[in-house]
């Protein structure tokens, strides 16, 4: 092979080693003006969002999208597995149940009802909140018909025995199914051994023994505790007027009491409660995950800095650090990956791979040494334009659709970000440079502080058995 | 308060049609060497997708070269005459894409989003490598031990999808469907690299090619990026596409039970042979087939979510599934869990009711009325995504079903009656097509 030719000009793609910061800054500017310049058929890059508070001072944002017939809205709850409490699995057992009827009406007619409609209504849950997704029609009658729904629903679920028995079997089954699997039973462990007593250890998908002490009871008492409009927001993005939008927000979080919103959660922990964990599960593969507490929503000084990183390390699919090192130089591995999840209390960075199991260990070793050149030598400068360059050039796909729109702004209200916070990304971005990314690595990448995980066939020594659940 | 709200859907169902066949026009443009180009002007974003689709995939493969298109896939991602290895995905992202590529049965895709006016780098890029990619022996061995990797994590780990393989296998009596599309592992433990070279030789010619664009752009602009690009590959002669149909009698009914020491949860698999949309007798079949799916699981108010997982929690998930998109014979599938305290044959028999029902009574009006209006709204959902648009327009053109099909859709999915289905349920949901795959757990049996 011959070295590279030049590519195409108009990318300027000369020499970006040899630039300076400064002038790098001024290009990525002109980078980001020219894509501003080069899409003016489109009508946003960051667009405009309009945002008001709805009932029980829960805040909506919402965004105009007129060019496709579609009404997205997503309502958020703080209502996460974080709230689990001692029933771990009740978060998502009442998001499952939640559309399965109210006293009057029962879930076979809620379905019919919505998809006569040609509405979509689906739940989801995360550690730090609970999701309700309407996506509609914008047609008035159909989107009247999935909103009455969605506000009989929220007026006031029944959670059925029969019902509740019905989705707790099915979560019983989904518990099964994890323990199939080296890396599902990897990053349960390891948000167990990263978070401690902590409720973001608490495993969405829920534990055998939280299931079981769930009851149409217990979900109505966390249902009425937690979906409160004191405790909600509200994302639409899609074909309607902002005072259609302020109509719908009325109807749907107005069904809700108004209820409290859940109290803050604890700071992370400092350390973890273990360091390193074995499990033995009989696959093919080795599951190995790493990790520990790294950011918390509003610790901008330091989120940006480490997605640079991360983005170089882990996170840019086929041009990462860990691609390299574990897939093209060495074939260990298929999917080698890092990623930061920010959250309200300190979300967590992490590192995930599977590899063949008889070369797990030269694995971890490989990872190790990654993480270790990390926290030793930092990043230099090239990569650092790299990532940055490319988490700004990418940063308007990821807002592209609808449906995506609708996502980041969902987490924007969830996490009390101001409107602003879209726009704010470039600049933010573009401020990053090797000495916050030295201070956030010192401060926040502290290898005594992470977790590891190894999860396969014949691993040295298992410590924890599996079926302890 | 169900029949009020009923009645208000004429106007919804009247509406909902206006809006699906507004759908955005798609350009045609077809190069000197037979490149094949499609647009779709999206101009919402200011992003654009481009996908090459090359019209081959696992359903061109014979053992013992099963796996090879998608390790060509792998080896697309390394170096060519004039670009190391590595540099393709460095520019790319240097520009703020994503890229990656896909294989399936009936087609090897690459793709790139990115900001509109970066297209061209993604056309220089990929041009390139169809036509001078450079096989390097030392890559290609590190490259096998990844796509092994790949194989024991999509396959040999999860018992559902080591069983799956084997269901599939079983149901595809003679058509290369029946092999994985990521090989099976013997294939790959030989495969050589002067195969792989062959084989982009023989299917990697700008006339077996499909490239896609959906986005901010004009037609004319890529037309014209393409020539300037596309225009240097060098013409050949398109391999023509090898019969594979399945055999012409209904091979009979079969079984198969498999047991894995690690499966947890066991799943039931019941699959007849059917012909795709492009094998059909008439198209109608095909519609009516993809409407029977529809009424099965085709929304959480279908028969299977309705009657057997929440009605009577038979099955703690299940669904039907029918791929009609596909150049060759197909199958029309239904699997799921049984649910704890329900066994493997409580929901085969729950299935065959189904089945039976279907060749009985005819749908209801109603029920019909509901999986149109459905699927209607999906094709408006769909247009929300560029990557959703261009990956349904390259499937219709590398299965030989014409992108076409996208613009009679609507009129073709109307136009089934409930007769139709009954008709085809009859005619191919027939024990003498099915095949039984029955994973067990130890603990079970």
């Amino acid at each position: 092979m011959t070295a590279a030719a030049s590519p195409s000009r108009r990318l300027g793609a000369s020499q970006p080693q040899a630039l300076t910061r400064q002038v790098l800054t001024r290009i990525v500017a002109a980078a980001v003006a020219l894509l501003v310049v080069g899409s003016v058929k489109a009508e946003r890059l960051t667009p405009e969002i309009a945002n008001w508070t709805g009932p029980g001072s829960a805040p909506v944002y919402f965004i105009a999208a007129r060019q496709l017939p579609i009404v997205d809205i997503r309502l958020v709850f703080d209502a996460g597995s974080a709230r689990d409490g001692d029933t771990p699995g009740a978060a998502q057992l009442v998001t499952r149940a939640l559309d399965q009827g109210t006293e009057q009406t029962d879930a076979d007619t809620i379905a019919r009802r919505l998809e006569d409609a040609g509405a979509r209504l689906s739940t989801s849950v995360h550690r730090d909140r609970a999701e309700i997704h309407l996506r509609s029609l914008s047609e008035p009658q159909a989107l009247e018909e999935g909103v009455a729904t969605l506000e009989e629903i929220l007026a006031g679920p029944a959670f059925r025995d029969s019902d509740v028995d019905r989705i707790r079997g099915q979560m019983e089954q989904d518990l099964r199914a994890e323990r199939q699997s080296a890396s599902a039973m990897a990053q349960r462990a390891l948000y167990q051994a990263m978070y401690g007593n902590h409720p973001y250890a608490s495993p969405p998908s829920g534990t055998q023994e939280g299931l079981a002490a769930l009851d149409p009871e217990r979900a109505r008492a966390f249902y009425e505790r937690h979906y409160v409009a004191a405790n909600a927001g509200a994302a639409i993005v899609g074909d309607l007027e902002q005072e259609d939008a302020e109509a719908i927000v009325e109807r749907l979080l107005g069904a809700l009491e108004t209820g409290e919103p859940a109290p803050d959660l604890p700071a992370a922990p400092e350390e973890p409660a273990e360091r390193e964990i074995r499990l033995q599960i009989p696959s093919s593969q080795t599951a190995l995950v790493m990790g520990l507490p790294a950011v918390a929503r509003g610790e901008e000084a330091t989120e940006y800095p480490l997605r640079v990183v991360n983005q170089a390390f882990g996170g840019g699919g086929l041009v990462s650090r860990l691609h390299q090192a574990m897939r093209e130089d060495r074939g260990l591995s298929y999917s080698t990956s890092s990623r930061l999840n920010v959250l309200p209390a300190s979300g967590p960075w992490l590192i995930q791979s599977t590899v063949r199991a008889d070369r797990a260990e030269e694995a971890l070793e490989v990872l190790q040494d990654e993480v270790q050149r990390l926290v030793d030598e930092g990043l230099p400068d090239e990569e650092i334009e790299a990532a940055i360059r490319h988490l700004t050039g990418a940063f308007p796909l990821s807002l592209a659709s609808n449906n995506a729109l609708s996502a980041q702004l969902a987490v924007l209200v969830a996490h009390g970000l101001p409107t602003d916070h879209l726009d704010q990304y470039i600049p933010r971005m573009e401020a990053v440079d090797g000495p916050a990314i030295r201070e956030a690595l010192a401060d926040r990448l502290r290898p005594e502080r992470m977790v590891t995980v190894i999860a396969g066939p014949d691993v040295d020594e298992p410590d924890h058995e599996v079926e302890a659940e | 308060m169900y029949r009020i709200h009923a009645f208000l859907l004429g106007t919804i169902l009247a509406w909902t049609s206006a809006v699906a066949s507004a759908s955005d026009a798609v350009h045609q443009h077809r190069l000197d060497n037979g490149l094949n180009i499609l647009v779709v002007e999206d101009p919402r974003a200011g992003v654009v997708t481009s996908m090459l689709w090359y019209h081959v995939g696992s359903g061109q493969e014979y053992r013992p070269l099963t796996g090879i298109s998608h390790a060509v896939e792998h080896m697309m991602f390394k170096g060519t005459e004039v670009r190391e290895t590595g540099e393709f995905s460095r520019l790319i992202a240097r520009e703020g894409g994503r890229h990656n590529a896909f294989t399936g049965r009936d087609f090897t895709g690459y793709f790139q989003t990115l900001a509109a006016d970066r297209l061209e780098l993604a056309f220089e890029l990929e041009a390139e490598r169809m036509h001078r990619l450079v096989f390097d022996d030392d890559e290609f061995q590190r490259e096998m031990e990844v796509i092994r990797e790949e194989r024991r994590q999509r396959v040999d780990d999860p018992p559902q999808a080591r069983a799956f393989e084997r269901f599939n296998a079983t149901a595809h009596m003679a058509n290369p469907y029946r092999h994985p599309i990521i090989g099976w592992e013997r294939d790959l433990d030989r495969l050589q690299i002067e195969e792989l070279e062959a084989w982009y030789e023989r299917w990697y010619a700008p006339a077996n090619a499909t490239l896609v664009v959906v986005g901010a752009v004009t037609a004319d602009e890529v037309f014209a990026l393409a020539e300037k690009h596309f225009g240097a590959v060098p013409d050949r002669d398109p391999e023509p596409q090898p019969e594979g149909r399945e055999i012409a009698q209904p091979p009979g009914e079969r079984r198969i039970d498999v047991t894995f020491a690690d499966a947890r949860l066991p799943l039931l698999y019941m699959a007849f042979n059917v012909p795709s949309l492009a094998t059909a007798e008439q198209p109608e079949d095909a519609y009516a087939l993809m409407m029977a799916a529809e009424l099965l699981d085709g929304g959480r108010s279908a028969r299977i979510p309705t009657e057997l997982v929440r009605g009577q929690a038979l099955a703690s998930s299940a669904g039907a599934r029918y791929t009609a998109t596909a150049r060759l014979d197909t199958l029309f599938t239904l699997s799921g869990h049984p649910a704890a305290e329900h066994s493997l044959d409580d929901l085969e028999a729950a299935f065959r009711e189904q089945i039976e029902r279907l060749h009985d009574e005819p749908p209801t009006e109603e029920e019909i009325e509901r999986a149109v209006r459905r699927l209607l709204a999906s094709e408006v959902y769909q247009r929300d995504s560029t990557s959703g648009q261009a990956h349904r327009l390259g499937q219709l053109e590398a299965t030989g079903i014409g992108w076409q099909e996208v613009e009679r859709f609507e009129a073709r999915i109307r136009a089934i009656e409930p007769e139709d289905i009954q008709r085809v349920a009859q005619r191919y949901l027939q024990p003498e097509r099915l095949t039984i795959g029955r994973l067990h757990t130890e603990e079970q049996s």
